[in-house]
């Protein structure tokens, strides 16, 4: 049992190896700006879809209030930048550790309150930050902040000529999540949150520190989710409320992970590939009517795989690994 | 600021929240049944008032005389939800918790898009109806008619709801099967009627509440989900498992909307409600009346 959990480990790195290698060689072939732009943003939900896993799928504390911390990482950059003149690497960071630190401010009232009760708690307080940053004049309110171009440059990441220096970001993103997410499942903090998650009284009792693997799974989520925002911030060179702490990005950070599978290591990964494409081709060759063709195409699909796939896609992979074995 | 401002704002403030405490009730009826929050409880609320006014448009029915209308639609609408999806989804073996909020969430994107495609992104209002408009005078505070309508609505469908709980087979049945659905199937009642018929009751009450809003609300497809999230907090707040929660928990988010207003800016009414939801739950984790 224990050889074929280090075989499964090691096997799953390997793939992830391979699958970063070839994603990596997929430009040199790919030259196209809307093909690229569509890569670009499916890496980008599978970095935020397997921060938000962390504390969603394998600690089970359920927040669709993430919007959160990849907004404040997208502003602390953003107003470091333009208010400041801090590089943007220094915000990513800056940006980072706040959104930990609030993570944990938030956790330490909010982790006593179980279900639904945490649930809409996670909402409201994203909710209450989207409402104070649009009525905050000095970050820009409700009309946000361009970030001012000077043209390519590393040192600034701003990049007006190709994608391809964000589409490298990107992939690191991804795979650091991923990575982190790997390590994790098998160090003792995934012990602890799997315990947490099935049954947190048992887990008490058995000397499992509840409260603070919920803080540590806070903090990693939120780290990531805001290096996220940070970078978003970058590409698409300008930032609002609405679009980086709106409501619909949490439940967007969220359906990869519940798509693809929910505290799995691949989940966030393959629902990102199949549901990021699809919205994107959904909305530029059905949704310019603007008659919202690709909505009810996009919420069928979301009804038929959550109600055929209650274990999320992943499962048609195992399924398939276990009949191999039989 | 004078006391005469804030009795009136405090006035229209109760109005208010007693309809958001009809908009929630639906809600928390149905989770009270069976532990299953309608994530697409908003979208109802915007068919309701689309309903209401085509009705108007078309066949020049006041909204007043349409309400049980809606509400017989919303009755058939939300059986065939829980027929078609919820029943499906509450019998998930992995993850229930997540495929309930992600079925009925992508229904509600499906509503949007369906509201889109046939009714356009459009506002739409209803112009001259009955009651649209007009105010009363009570002791010198001036209060909206439609919205003196809708808590007067909202009063009588509590206590038709508290009736038939508490006194009809039905509502016997209903609390039956809330407390155990495996025994209550043993007596011979079926735990999948019982679910319809409490899903459409649910949609029959955001249906009336629907109605009396087409009076005085822009209509378009997105109208759903800022109710939405108040109807969410409102439930919430009063505590999961209580109808009278609801009741009370509107009233309460209404007036806390009406005081914030008043202290500050009016695109900032909606944090008080947020953040008294918070205190109200740091110091008492299952909400004011809940029972988990």
């Amino acid at each position: 049992m224990d050889t074929s959990f280090a075989q499964r480990r090691r096997r799953d790195l390997i793939i992830a190896a391979v699958f970063a290698v070839l994603a990596a060689l997929v430009p040199l072939f790919v030259k196209d700006v809307y093909v690229q732009n569509i890569m670009v943003l499916t890496l980008m939900y599978a970095a935020l879809s397997q921060s938000w896993n962390i504390l969603s799928g394998y600690c089970g504390q359920i927040s669709l209030g993430h919007a959160l911390y990849f907004g404040l990482g997208a502003y602390t950059t953003t107003l470091l930048f333009t208010k400041f003149g801090v590089l943007p690497w220094f915000g990513m960071l800056g940006g980072g550790l706040i959104s930990a630190l609030i993570a944990m401010a938030l956790g330490y009232p909010c982790f006593r309150l179980r279900g639904h009760y945490f649930v809409i708690a996670t909402i409201v307080i994203a909710e209450i930050a989207l409402l104070l940053f649009q009525n905050w004049n000095w970050a820009g309110a409700a009309l946000g902040i361009d970030v001012p171009v000077h043209g390519d440059s590393w040192l600034r990441f701003q990049f007006t000529r190709s994608k391809l220096p964000y589409f490298y970001f990107a992939l690191a993103l991804a795979c650091v999540a991923w990575l982190v997410t790997w390590w994790l499942e098998d160090s003792k903090w995934g012990y602890w949150w799997r315990a947490v998650k099935d049954n947190p009284d048992a887990a008490e009792s058995l000397g499992v520190v509840v409260f603070n693997s919920k803080m540590g799974a806070a903090a990693v989520s939120a780290f990531l989710t805001a290096v996220g925002g940070a970078f978003y911030a970058q590409f698409v060179s300008y930032i609002d409320p609405e679009s980086v702490m709106g409501f619909q990005f949490s439940l967007l950070m969220a359906l990869p992970a519940v798509l693809g599978g929910i505290g799995t290591l691949w989940g966030p990964v393959l629902g990102a590939i199949i549901l990021i494409p699809l919205t994107e081709l959904t909305r530029s060759f059905i949704g310019g009517s603007g008659r919202g063709v690709d909505l009810i195409v996009y919420g069928t699909l979301i009804v038929l795989i959550s109600l055929a796939r209650p274990e999320g896609l992943v499962g048609l992979f195992s399924r398939r690994r276990k009949g191999a074995v039989q | 600021m004078t006391a005469e401002t804030i009795i009136q704002s405090l006035a229209s403030g109760l109005l208010m929240g007693l309809l958001y405490g009809l908009i929630a009730v639906g809600l928390a009826l149905i989770f009270g049944l069976m532990d299953v929050v309608n994530f697409a409880h908003g979208e109802f609320l915007m068919i309701a008032m689309y309903a209401t006014f085509f009705l108007f448009a078309f066949f020049a029915i006041d909204p007043l005389l349409a309400a049980p209308l809606v509400a017989a639609a919303l009755f058939v609408f939300g059986a065939l939800v829980y027929l078609l999806i919820v029943r499906f989804a509450v019998r998930a073996k992995a993850n229930a918790g997540m495929v309930q909020i992600f079925s009925t969430f992508g229904l509600a994107i499906v509503m949007r898009g369906l509201a889109q495609f046939f009714f356009t992104p459009d506002y739409r209002s209803v112009t001259h109806s009955w009651l649209g408009g007009k105010t009363v005078s009570i002791a010198g505070i001036f209060l909206p008619v439609p919205q003196l309508a809708g808590a007067l609505v909202s009063i009588l469908a509590f206590g038709a709801l508290y009736f038939f709980i508490n006194r009809t087979d039905f509502g016997r049945a209903l609390e039956a099967t809330r407390e155990d659905a495996g025994a209550v199937a043993l007596v011979g009642i079926d735990k999948n009627r019982v679910f319809a018929l409490g899903w459409g009751l649910g949609a029959a009450l955001v249906g009336l509440a629907g109605a009396i809003m087409a009076m005085f609300f822009y209509i378009y497809p997105d109208v759903g989900a800022s109710f939405a999230l108040i109807a969410y907090v409102t439930v919430a707040l009063g505590g999961f498992g209580s109808v009278f929660g609801a009741f009370a928990g509107g009233i309460i988010v209404g007036l806390v909307e009406a005081s914030t207003a008043l202290l500050l800016p009016p695109s900032l009414k909606s944090v008080g409600i947020y953040a008294v939801y918070l205190l109200v739950v740091f110091i008492r984790p299952r909400g004011l009346f809940g029972s988990i």
